[in-house]
């Protein structure tokens, strides 16, 4: 059995967390073969054959994969199939862009976001906004599956594997880049963050987020939002915390000025220790969080952030 | 253009699901069902976007369920034009797979022949964001996932995404398929004249099986359990002591 798993990229380079933790889930599965495609592949590459576990890497270079569009990347895919038994990725959104296309030009189902691979056929995952959890069996000749990046630790170091290169496949142009948005931050990223402090409603204003950033610098943390701050413009789309956000589970986790809607527990659960501040002792963020502090975020939030 | 929106009924979004006790399956019986709030974000756009001028009729299809046509029903009384609805289960515990059901929807397509496809990104049900992609990949078409943004340019539509690391925008030849994500609008309420309006409008009743598509699961659910649960924990009372209990956790 041989796994094909694509890598994540990341601006210019390879996202090493997540592309290791994915290899941490797929290991057991058989020979871990690393795709990478896009720009600054050839560095990427480099990287991912140091991963402990990494048999092989392929490296599809070429204008098509610059912007990882879903309709080139599904097609190099494809064209790689043979031969394995599993494709695998990261669950990224630019994987959840590229395998289900993938797994349809194959005839056969993806398997998103696992959680656990119980063996070859069969795999744990969550749903329902995460009030259940699944084991699904798969009758499909190749598995093709995504991985949920945050129940996974990363692979350390020590691989050493060869490096060759992909023949690109023909795709037709159906779709162009035209922009990217990309903020720049110092700050760790969210899923592989170790601490992380998410701001709410609460926090009323872009302006106002800075109790959050300090208290997130203060503690080296990345920071995070509910949808209800990101839909009133507080923070930026990529900093959502949940179902249809990022799936975190760092050692800490500050909730401040978040109700704990289902939406967003589920992507932060499974968080070591949950810390909620919130001015309602009723909030449901309180039935999860390990320690809760009742009161208001303007006066905790400073008070915090100077006495750590 | 004419464009089509999928629609799927699922569990109402501020419903928590509940596991049965045998682990056979989240219970559905008895609980309040809801159009995929996703899709409802879909279907507002296909009304906006004829608002505008840019669409001429937006059909809604949904496959599952015979009451499925009460989730269409509820997209004609927003303002959609027409329904088919693809009778492919009995039981409401009988979920169709997005494989099965983009085969559906391609073989729907061919008859209809939409310029745009606006799905959900993601079915609350499942959680398997993948319809919308295997649906372009079934047709040959291009496609545009997690859209925050959608705008017609001619032959093309700029869709502006919502991805990991912020925004990106790309321009996807028509005809194509467009996900929507969270921010692309915030769907209006039926009114009551239009709930009315809306039983007058025309919804086809078909089968899977007139579509010639098999729709056994590839994959099969072994059991379904309730994930690991957390315990409250304690209260603090000041900032102090959280400092102090965080310490003593090895956290900070
Ligand atoms: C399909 C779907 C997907 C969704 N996906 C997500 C998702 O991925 N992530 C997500 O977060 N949400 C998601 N949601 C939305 C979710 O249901 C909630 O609406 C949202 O999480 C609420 O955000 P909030 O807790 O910041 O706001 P609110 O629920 O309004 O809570 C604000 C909290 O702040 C407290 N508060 C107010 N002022 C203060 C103060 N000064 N000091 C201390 N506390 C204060 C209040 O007591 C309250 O508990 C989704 C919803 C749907 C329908
Ligand atoms: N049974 C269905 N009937 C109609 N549309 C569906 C169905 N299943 C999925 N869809 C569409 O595909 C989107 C993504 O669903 P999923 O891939 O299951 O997460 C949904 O938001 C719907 O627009």
């Amino acid at each position: 059995m041989a796994v094909l798993l694509l890598a994540e990229m990341a601006e210019n380079g390879l996202n090493r967390d997540a592309t290791a933790k994915a290899v941490t889930a797929v290991k057991a599965l058989g020979d871990v073969t690393v795709l990478v495609a896009g720009t600054g592949a050839q560095a990427a590459a480099t990287e991912a054959a140091a991963i402990d576990g990494v048999g092989k890497v392929l490296v599809a270079e070429g204008d098509a994969y610059a912007h990882r569009l879903a309709e080139p990347m599904a097609a190099l895919v494809v064209a790689l199939a043979p031969g394995f038994s599993h494709i695998a990725a990261p669950g990224t959104t630019d994987a959840r862009n590229v395998l289900p296309r993938a797994a349809a030009l194959l005839d056969v189902m993806v398997i998103p976001e696992v959680s656990r691979v119980v063996d070859a056929d069969t795999f744990e995952r969550s749903v329902y906004t995460s009030a259940a959890v699944q084991t699904v069996k798969s009758a499909d000749a190749t598995k093709v599956l995504t991985v949920r990046i945050a129940s996974f630790d990363a692979a350390g170091e020590g691989g050493s594997a060869p490096v060759e290169s992909a023949a690109s496949a023909d795709a037709p142009a159906l779709s162009s880049w035209v922009s990217d948005e990309v903020a720049a931050s110092d700050r760790p990223e969210l899923t592989s963050a170790k601490r992380i402090v998410s701001g709410g409603r609460a926090v009323g204003s872009k302006d106002n987020f800075a109790i959050i950033e300090k208290l997130a610098d203060k503690l080296g943390a990345a920071v995070g939002a509910s949808r209800a701050a990101v839909d009133s413009g507080y923070a930026p789309n990529d900093w959502q915390v949940g179902q249809t956000g990022k799936v975190v589970a760092p050692e800490l986790y500050i909730a401040a000025g978040i109700s704990g809607a289902i939406q967003h527990l589920a992507g932060m659960k499974d968080s070591k220790v949950i810390v909620a501040i919130n001015k309602d002792e009723e909030a449901p963020i309180f039935q999860i969080a390990d320690y809760g502090l009742v009161g208001d975020i303007f006066t905790i939030l400073p008070e915090l952030t100077e006495k750590l | 253009m004419k464009v089509l929106v999928p629609v799927k009924r699922v569990i109402d979004y501020n419903v928590k699901a509940r596991v049965k006790a045998d682990g056979s399956g989240v219970d559905l019986s008895n609980v309040k069902m809801s159009m995929n709030p996703f899709d409802e974000i879909a279907v507002e756009e296909a009304i906006r976007l004829k608002e505008k001028g840019a669409a001429t009729e937006i059909v809604v299809v949904s496959v599952g369920v015979k009451q499925a046509a009460e989730t269409i029903r509820t997209a004609l009384a927003m303002g959609a034009d027409r329904g088919i609805l693809v009778v492919a289960a009995d039981d409401v515990h009988q979920d169709i797979e997005p494989l099965a059901v983009a085969k559906i929807l391609k073989a729907v397509i061919a008859e209809e022949q939409p310029q745009l496809v606006i799905a959900g990104k993601q079915a609350i049900d499942n959680d398997m964001n993948a319809t919308g992609q295997m649906l372009a990949a079934l047709l040959g078409w291009g496609q545009a996932t997690q859209a925050g943004k959608i705008e017609i340019e001619g032959n093309a539509a700029k869709v502006t995404r919502e991805v990991d690391g912020g925004l990106q925008t790309v321009s996807v030849t028509l005809p194509a398929i467009v996900t929507a994500d969270l921010r692309l609008n915030e769907p209006r309420y039926a009114s009551l004249p239009n709930i009315m309006k809306a039983k007058k409008k025309e919804l086809t009743e078909k089968t899977a099986a007139d579509y010639g598509v098999d729709t056994t699961s590839r994959l099969t659910v072994v059991s379904t359990r309730e994930p690991e649960g957390r315990k409250a924990g304690i209260k603090v009372g000041s900032v102090d002591e959280l400092v102090s209990k965080l310490k003593a956790a090895g956290v900070i």
